[in-house]
C-alpha cells in the first residue's frame, strides 16, 4: 500500500468535532471537503473504518450528493446557474461556449491542465440577476456571452 | 441562562426608546441581487461618508445608542431585484433605486442631513412615466400584500435587537406560557394556513397529528432545502428574517412537544446558513432558546444542517434520511413522519415560509389571517417571479390574485425579444418549477391558489414563477425540466429512475428530429405511468411539465415531429445559421461577437460560419444589422 | 408500528374476502387469497424498499398504492387487476428490461430468473424504450460474480448484506439513472470486506449476482486421464440438489448424487459428513481440553468460512475464542491429499480433490495459502450445489430416475452427527453428542437429540450439565444475529461456554450456493429433511464412526494429537478493516 496523501490526524480531528457520530456523516464530509477541496479516497475509507460504518455506505453518500466531489477540482471554479430563470435567459449557451473553450465534455468538468472547473449548478437563488455565474465565489449577474468571455480572457491573462 | 417574559418586554421597550430617538434610518437591501449589484460597496461608502460628515451612526442597535443621529441597517431581500441596489430612507419613506457608491455622498447630503429627495434616483414607472417616491407609489409594491416579507425588508437581518424591537419572540412567549399544545394547534388550524412547501396540507392538522403521538422525543424540522430552480423565497426569508424562522419553530415545537429542531438549508445558500447559525447563537445568548425557555421548564435547542446538493431532499423522508447520514432516498409512506420520523421519533417538517408566517399569524390573530386569501387557501404567498418580465424579484400576494395581476401589474409586464414591455409576447408561465406545469394565455385571468392550479395541471409548489415570452421553445423547456428531474431523481424507484430517463430521451429525439408521431404517444403514456407509479412526489410530478406543454402547445410538438422544425428556432439540431453572401457587407460584427470564433471573414468581404464550431447561440443572427444571417 | 393482528379482521381483494392475521402489509394478505402480486424488490425477510413499483394495487379511497408499503386495515377493498395496475406493471417491466442486458441464452440465471419469468407472465412482447447502452465490466470474484449490466437496482442484495448479514460491502452509489449497486469505489468484490457468504446471489432476482462458476475447471480434471479425481459432498447438498429436478425441498437424494458423480467420471465419491464427524472429534476434544486446561471461553466454532472471514474482519479480538479446527471440507481434503497418494499409489500432483458445497465462501476458503502445500491446494476446486445441478444437466442425466449408489471407501461411513452439520444448531448438537459421553450418566443411546438448539431461530441457547458442571451453549445463524450475540458477550450481558456460528440464516441448508427456491417454506423443509436423514442413519455420534476410528488408528493417533494438529487445525489472521484498506495512522 502506497503512502497516503491524506493526513489522518486532520480527519480524526474533524471526526472528533462531530463526536464520531455516524449520523453526522454529511457534515463530516463537508468539513473534509473544505479541508482538501475534494474527498480523497483514503479519507472516506478512514472515516468509514473509524466510525464503524461500511465503506460502501460512505461511498454511497459521497456519490449521492452533487456537492461532493471525489476528483480534485481546478484552480479556478466557475459555476453557471442553470436554474429555470437563468435557463430561459440562455444560460445554456454560456455553458456550451465555456465547455468548447476549455475542451470539456459531459462529465469531464475540469480542464486537463487543472486551470478551471466548469460546473453547472441548479439554481443559486439569484434569479433576479439571471443569467448568473459564480466565478471563484464571486457572483456575476446579468451575464451575456460577451461578458463571460471577457471574464475568461481576464482570468487567463 | 433564560430570559423571562417581563425581561423581554422590557428589552423591547428599551429598544423602542432608543430607536425612536434616531432622526433618520437608512435601510439597504442586503439581498443577493443587490449585493452583487454593488450593494456591499454602497454600504461601505455610507459608513465612510457618514463618518466623514461627523454623524453618529448605529449599525447594530443597542440601548446605549440612544440619542445617536441615525441607524443604518442591511436588511434581507426587499424583492425589487431588478432595480438594485435599493436604499430606503426613513421616516421619509424614500426608496432610491439603482444606487451606486458614487451616489452616496449626495444621498447623505440631501436626504439624511436634510429632508430633500433626489429625483434622479427615484424609480420611474415606465407605464405612467411618473417618478415614484416610495413603495406606496411603486406599482411593484403597491399591489402586493407583504405580511411576511415586510419584516425581511425592514430590519437588520443580523440584529436580534431589531427583531425584538418589532415584537420578536413575544409570540413564542405567549405560546409557551399561555397556551396549551392543543390550543396552538387549533389556533393555527383555524387560521387556515396550508404548507407552503408544495403539498399544501393544513399546517395545524399536521401539527396535531404529531402532538397526539404519546412519545417523549419529538423533532421539528425547518425545510429550507429550496431546490426548485427558479425559486428563492425561502432563501430570502432565512437571510432576511432568521429569527422569524426560529420563533416559528419554537411555536411549532411547543405545539407538538418537541425539544429539538433542525434547520435544513441548501448548501448553495451559504449566507442563509451563516445567518441562521448566527441567529441561533444570539437567541441562545439571550436565553429564548435552550433550557427552561421563559422559565417554563421546557427546553428547545436548534441546529443547522447544511444540505449537500440533492433536490429530492426537499421530500420529507429523503430529508430525514440525509439528516440521519444516509443517502437522500425517500421511504414509502406510511409511516408518516408525524408518527415515525427523524431517528424514529415523531417529527414535523415545515417549510421556511410556513414557519416564519406562524408568529405573524399569532400576532394578528388567526381569524384576521383567515380573512386574507381565498376560502380554501388563506393568507398570502410569496413568489419568486423571474424570466421575461420587466421586474424580476420576490413578491407576496394574497391567494386568489390572478396571473395577470402578478405578471402585468406587479412584475411590470412581459418583456419581448427586443426588451420592450409587451404583454402580447406572453407565451407561458411555469408555476411550481419542475413539478409544476406551464400555464398559457387562456389562464391569464386564473386566480392563483392550491386548487385552481391543480385543476389546470400545475401546482403552487414552492412558488417559482417563470415567465416566458414567444422566443421560448416549449419542447425545449419540457426537456430542460426533464433533464433536471432526471438528474435529481434519487434512483430508487423504477418509474422515476428509468421513466424520466426514457422521457428525456424521447424529448431529445423530438428536438433532434428523430421522432415519429408514435414517439409522442409513447411519451404521453409513459408520462402518465410515471405519475401514477412513482414512489415520491418528485417522480409523481416529474411528468407535469411535459404533459402540460404537450396539452397546451400541441402544435409546437407536432411541428418538431412532423415538419422537423423548431418554430422559435431554439432546438439546435433543427436549425442552422448561414450568412447570405448577397446581403453580407463584411462589417465583421458577427465575427467579433461570436463567442466560439466560428465566423471567419475579412473586412468588407463575405463572412462564413464554420458549422462544426457553431454552438447555435444565435448571437450573429441578433447582432447583424443587415439581416444577412439566415436561420433555417 | 402498531400491532395489526386482530381477530375477525378482513380485507377484500378482487371480491375475495381474506382474513388479516398480523401481516405487515396488504401484499402478504393478498397472496393468501392465491392472487400472485408481482414483485421485484420485495422480500418478506428484508425491510421494505418500495422501489420496483410492480406490486401496485388500487385501494378504495386511496387510489394506487404499493401493496408492499401499506399495512392492512379491516375493511379495505382492493383491486389488483385494473387497467391502471396492469398498465403500470407492463410499463415498469418494459423500463426495467430496456435497461437490462438481455442475453438470456447465455445467462446463468436463465429459467430461474424472476425478471424473465415476469416478462413472460405479463406478455411483454415489445419494448418501446431505448435499450441500455452502457456496458460495465463483469467482476468475477472467487465466490461471487457481479454483472452490473443485469442489475435492476431492486436492492435486495444490499438489504441482505447489511440487514441479515451486517456486512454491508455493497450499497447504492450515485443517483438518478446513474445509480448503481456497487462496492466502495467499485473495487472488485474480493478486495472488500465481503465474507463470501453468497446470500446476495440467493436474493438477486436476475443474473447480476451469481455464484462464480468453476464448472469448467472441474471438467478439465475429469477429462484428464492422468488425474485421479476425488469428490466430497457436503451434508446440506443432499437436501436441496433434488429441487432443480422436481423434488421438493428437503427430499434427500444422497445415493442418486453418488450415481450421477460416478457417471460424470469421478474416481472416488466421498461424503463430507465424514469430514464433519472428524471435525467433531477434534473440536469437541478441543473443548474438553479447554475445560480441563482453562482455555479461552466461549469457544466458538470455526467450520463456517463465511463466519471465519467475518470474525477476522470485524471481531479480530475473538481470535483466541475461535476453535483451531479447520472446516470439514479442509479437514477432509487434507486427509485425502495426505493419505490418498499412498493409499492409491499415485503422486499428490495427480490427485485432485473437488468439493461440492452449499456454500460460496468455500471457494475462497480453499484458496487460502494456509490450506495449500507448496502451492498445491488441498481442495482443488469447490463447486456449489447450483453448479453441481448444472453439471448433471450438462450430462443429460435424468436425476429424478437415477438408481442409488453407495459412497466409496475408506471414507464412506458417516453418522447422523455429521449429517446435521447442514443445519444451524447441528454442529453444537453433534458436539454435545460427543461431550455427553464423558458424563458419569451418559444419555441413553436412543436419546441423542438435543432439540433446544434446533430450529430457524436466529439465536438459540441451551444449558447442559456435565458431571455436575453447568455449560451454556449458544447457536447463532445469520451474521447480524452473530453480531448481536457477540456484542452481548463482549458487553458481558450474556455468558456462554460454547458458541456455534453459521453465516447463513438456518445454516448451510440455506447456503449461498444452494438452488434458489420459489417455495416460501424451503428452509424449514430442507431442515426437516436433514433431521429426518439423521434419524435414518444407523449411527448418530461421530465417535462411533468406524472409518473415523480406523483413520485415527492408522494415521492420526488420537484427537488433538500432534499429527492431528498438523493436518486438521489452523490459525487466524487479524484482517481488521483499517489494515485491509491501508488507512492506519
Amino acid at each position: 500500500m502506497s503512502e497516503s496523501v491524506v493526513d489522518f490526524d486532520v480527519i480524526a480531528k474533524i471526526l472528533q468535532k462531530h463526536k464520531n457520530d455516524p449520523s453526522k456523516i454529511i457534515p463530516i464530509l463537508q468539513d473534509v471537503q473544505k479541508e482538501f477541496r475534494y474527498l480523497p479516497k483514503d479519507a472516506l475509507l478512514y472515516i468509514a473504518t473509524t466510525l464503524n460504518i461500511p465503506p460502501s455506505k460512505v461511498y454511497g453518500v459521497a456519490t449521492f450528493f452533487s456537492h461532493f466531489t471525489l476528483e480534485p477540482k481546478g484552480k479556478n471554479i466557475i459555476k453557471i446557474c442553470d436554474g429555470t430563470a437563468c435557463h430561459v435567459k440562455k444560460s445554456g449557451d454560456i455553458i456550451k461556449a465555456l465547455k468548447k473553450r476549455f475542451l470539456l465534455k459531459d462529465k469531464k468538468v475540469t480542464s486537463d491542465d487543472g486551470f478551471i472547473t466548469v460546473e453547472t449548478v441548479s439554481c443559486l437563488g439569484a434569479c433576479g440577476l439571471a443569467p448568473v455565474i459564480v466565478l471563484n465565489d464571486e457572483v456575476h449577474g446579468d451575464m451575456t456571452l460577451d461578458k463571460v468571455m471577457k471574464l475568461m480572457d481576464d482570468l487567463e491573462a | 441562562m433564560c430570559i423571562n417574559r417581563e425581561e423581554l418586554v422590557k428589552l423591547k421597550q428599551e429598544m423602542d426608546e432608543t430607536f425612536s430617538s434616531f432622526k433618520k434610518r437608512v435601510v439597504l437591501c442586503g439581498g443577493t441581487g443587490c449585493m452583487s449589484n454593488g450593494g456591499d460597496k454602497v454600504y461601505d461608502e455610507f459608513l465612510k461618508v457618514l463618518a466623514e460628515e461627523g454623524l453618529d451612526v448605529t449599525v447594530d442597535l443597542k440601548k446605549e445608542d440612544k440619542g445617536k443621529d441615525l441607524s443604518i441597517a442591511k436588511s434581507g431581500c426587499q424583492g425589487f431585484c431588478q432595480m438594485g441596489s435599493l436604499v430606503t430612507v426613513l421616516p421619509d419613506e424614500i426608496l432610491y433605486t439603482k444606487v451606486q457608491a458614487a451616489d452616496v455622498k449626495e444621498i447623505v447630503k440631501e436626504s439624511i442631513k436634510s429632508d430633500g429627495v433626489i429625483d434622479r434616483l427615484l424609480y420611474l414607472d415606465p407605464r405612467s412615466e411618473k417618478k415614484c417616491k416610495g413603495v406606496k407609489e411603486i406599482p411593484f409594491y403597491a399591489k402586493q400584500h407583504r405580511l411576511l416579507l415586510k419584516t425581511c425588508g425592514r430590519i437588520a437581518a443580523e440584529s436580534l435587537n431589531e427583531y425584538i424591537l418589532n415584537g420578536g419572540y413575544l409570540m413564542a412567549a405567549k405560546a409557551v406560557l399561555e397556551m396549551t399544545d392543543e390550543e396552538i394547534c387549533r389556533d393555527i388550524t383555524e387560521s387556515g394556513i396550508r404548507g407552503r412547501g408544495g403539498g399544501g396540507f393544513s399546517t395545524g392538522l399536521k401539527w396535531d397529528l404529531a402532538r397526539k403521538e404519546p412519545r417523549v422525543k419529538k423533532y421539528i424540522i425547518c425545510n429550507g432545502d429550496e431546490g426548485d430552480p427558479g425559486a428563492f423565497m425561502d432563501r430570502s426569508v432565512m437571510e432576511g428574517n432568521p429569527h422569524g424562522v426560529l420563533e416559528g419553530m419554537m411555536i411549532a415545537a411547543q405545539a407538538i412537544g418537541a425539544d429539538e429542531g433542525c434547520v435544513y438549508v441548501r448548501t448553495e445558500y451559504p449566507l442563509a446558513v451563516e445567518r441562521m447559525n448566527k441567529a441561533i447563537v444570539q437567541a441562545e445568548e439571550l436565553g429564548v432558546l435552550g433550557n427552561n425557555i421563559f422559565g417554563s421548564g421546557k427546553n428547545f435547542k436548534v441546529w443547522v444542517m447544511e444540505g449537500a446538493g440533492a433536490f429530492v431532499c426537499g421530500e420529507e423522508t429523503a430529508l430525514m434520511a440525509s439528516v440521519e447520514g444516509k443517502r437522500g432516498m425517500p421511504m414509502p409512506k406510511p409511516p408518516f413522519p408525524a408518527e415515525h420520523g427523524l431517528f424514529g421519533s415523531p417529527t414535523v417538517i415545515n417549510n421556511v415560509e410556513t414557519l416564519a408566517t406562524i408568529p405573524v399569524i399569532m400576532a394578528m390573530g388567526s381569524s384576521e389571517y383567515n380573512k386574507i386569501g381565498t376560502k380554501n387557501a388563506a393568507g398570502t404567498k410569496t413568489f419568486a417571479i423571474t424570466g421575461h418580465v420587466a421586474n424580476t424579484g420576490l413578491i407576496e400576494v394574497p391567494f386568489g390574485t390572478t396571473i395577470s395581476e402578478i405578471i402585468s401589474d406587479i412584475a411590470g409586464g412581459v418583456i419581448d425579444k427586443d426588451g420592450k414591455i409587451n404583454n402580447d409576447a406572453f407565451k407561458a408561465v411555469q408555476i411550481g418549477g419542475p413539478s409544476g406545469g406551464c400555464l398559457t394565455k387562456s389562464e391569464w385571468d386564473l386566480p392563483v391558489d392550491f386548487d385552481s392550479l391543480k385543476s389546470v395541471g400545475a401546482m403552487v409548489g414552492s412558488g417559482g414563477l417563470v415567465v416566458m415570452n414567444d422566443t421560448t421553445c416549449m419542447v425545449s423547456i419540457a426537456d430542460f425540466f426533464m433533464k433536471f428531474t432526471q438528474d435529481e431523481s434519487c434512483g430508487k424507484c423504477t418509474p422515476c429512475r428509468e421513466g424520466t430517463k426514457q422521457m428525456k430521451s424521447m424529448l431529445e429525439d423530438i428536438r433532434e428530429g428523430n421522432a415519429t408521431p408514435e414517439t409522442l404517444e409513447t411519451l404521453k403514456d409513459l408520462g402518465k405511468n410515471v405519475q401514477l407509479a412513482s414512489l415520491c412526489a418528485l417522480g409523481k410530478t416529474a411528468p407535469n411539465p411535459v404533459l402540460s406543454t404537450m396539452k397546451n402547445f400541441k402544435e409546437e410538438y407536432d411541428a418538431h415531429v412532423n415538419l422537423q422544425t423548431c418554430p422559435v428556432g431554439e432546438c439546435e439540431d433543427l436549425i442552422e445559421y448561414d450568412i447570405l453572401g448577397e446581403t453580407c457587407i463584411g462589417c465583421t460584427v458577427c465575427a467579433r461577437k461570436c463567442p466560439v470564433d466560428a465566423i471567419s471573414g475579412e473586412v468588407k468581404k463575405i463572412h462564413e460560419i464554420d458549422q462544426d464550431k457553431c454552438i447555435k447561440c444565435g448571437v450573429c443572427f441578433d447582432v447583424c444589422k443587415f439581416d444577412a444571417v439566415k436561420r433555417g | 408500528m402498531s400491532e395489526n393482528k386482530q381477530e375477525n379482521f378482513f380485507l377484500t381483494v378482487d371480491n375475495i374476502k381474506v382474513p388479516i392475521e398480523g401481516e405487515r402489509n396488504i401484499l402478504e394478505v393478498i397472496r393468501k387469497a392465491k392472487i400472485e402480486i408481482p414483485t421485484l424488490c420485495y422480500n418478506s425477510e428484508l425491510s421494505i424498499h418500495g422501489g420496483c413499483r410492480m406490486c401496485m394495487v388500487e385501494l378504495e379511497g386511496r387510489g394506487l398504492v404499493a401493496s408492499c408499503s401499506v399495512p392492512p386495515v379491516d375493511g379495505m377493498v382492493i383491486r389488483s387487476n385494473t387497467k391502471e395496475v396492469r398498465g403500470i406493471r407492463k410499463t415498469v417491466l418494459e423500463l426495467v428490461l430496456a435497461n437490462h442486458h438481455q442475453n438470456c441464452y447465455t445467462c446463468g440465471k436463465s429459467t430461474v430468473c424472476n425478471l424473465q419469468q415476469l416478462a413472460k407472465d405479463y406478455g411483454i412482447n415489445n419494448i418501446r424504450f431505448k435499450r441500455r447502452e452502457k456496458e460495465s465490466p463483469i467482476d468475477v470474484g472467487l465466490c461471487i460474480t457481479r454483472d452490473p449490466d443485469k442489475c435492476i437496482l431492486c436492492g435486495q442484495c444490499i438489504r441482505m448484506c447489511s440487514e441479515i448479514q451486517s456486512v454491508g460491502c455493497i450499497g447504492f452509489g450515485f443517483r438518478s439513472s446513474d445509480a448503481e449497486v456497487l462496492t466502495a469505489f467499485n473495487k472488485n468484490i474480493d478486495e472488500t470486506e465481503c465474507v463470501g457468504c453468497g446470500q446476495c446471489t440467493q436474493v438477486c432476482p436476475t443474473g447480476a449476482l451469481m455464484n462464480t462458476s468453476n464448472i469448467k475447471d472441474v471438467w478439465q480434471y475429469l477429462n484428464d486421464p492422468t488425474k485421479t479425481v476425488v469428490v466430497q459432498i457436503a451434508p446440506a447438498v443432499r437436501t436441496a440438489i433434488g429441487e432443480p429436478f422436481g423434488f421438493a425441498p428437503g427430499e434427500v437424494t444422497t445415493d442418486k448424487m453418488v450415481t450421477a458423480l460416478k457417471a460424470m467420471g469421478f474416481d472416488y465419491v466421498f461424503d463430507t459428513c465424514f469430514g464433519a464427524d472428524l471435525t467433531i472429534m477434534e473440536e469437541a476434544t478441543e473443548f474438553v481440553s479447554r475445560v480441563k486446561n482453562g482455555g479461552t471461553f466461549p469457544m466458538v466454532t470455526s467450520c463456517c468460512p463465511g463466519w471465519v472471514n467475518f470474525a477476522e474482519s470485524f471481531y479480530p479480538d475473538f481470535e483466541k475464542n475461535l476453535s483451531s479446527c479447520r472446516s470439514p471440507q479442509e479437514m477432509f481434503s487434507s486427509v485425502i491429499k495426505s493419505y490418498g497418494p499412498k493409499m492409491w499409489g499415485i503422486n499428490r500432483k495427480d490427485l485432485k480433490v473437488i468439493s461440492i458445497m452449499p456454500c460460496t465462501a468455500k471457494k475462497e476458503e480453499k484458496d487460502k495459502d494456509k490450506f495449500k502445500i507448496e502451492g498445491d491446494p488441498n481442495t482443488d476446486f469447490s463447486i456449489t450445489t447450483q453448479e453441481f445441478a448444472q453439471m448433471i444437466k450438462e450430462c443429460g442425466i435424468d436425476f429424478r430416475n437415477l438408481a442409488d449408489t453407495p459412497f466409496d471407501h475408506p471414507f464412506g461411513e458417516k453418522t447422523g452427527a455429521g449429517v446435521i452439520f447442514g443445519s444451524s444448531g447441528g454442529v453444537a448438537e453433534a458436539a454435545l453428542r460427543f461431550i455427553m459421553d464423558f458424563d458419569e450418566n451418559p444419555p441413553a443411546e436412543h436419546d441423542f437429540a438435543f432439540k433446544a438448539v434446533r430450529g430457524m431461530e436466529g439465536i438459540k441457547s441451551a444449558g447442559i450439565e456435565l458431571n455436575g458442571q453447568k455449560f451454556n451453549i449458544a447457536v447463532a445463524s445469520g451474521l447480524a444475529n452473530t453480531r448481536k450475540l457477540l456484542n452481548d458477550v463482549k458487553a458481558g450481558k450474556v455468558s456462554y461456554d460454547f458458541i456455534e456460528i453459521m453465516a447463513c440464516s438456518g445454516g448451510c441448508l440455506n447456503g449461498g450456493g444452494q438452488p434458489t427456491s420459489k417455495d416460501r417454506d424451503y428452509k424449514l423443509k430442507r431442515m426437516a429433511g436433514i433431521y429426518k436423514n439423521d434419524v435414518d442413519q444407523k449411527l448418530h455420534k461421530s465417535q462411533q464412526n468406524p472409518d473415523i476410528i480406523k483413520l485415527y488408528k492408522d494415521y492420526l493417533e488420537s484427537p488433538g494429537s500432534h499429527e492431528a494438529h498438523h493436518k486438521l487445525h489452523t490459525h487466524y489472521e487479524d484482517k481488521n478493516l483499517k489494515k485491509k484498506y491501508g488507512v492506519e495512522k
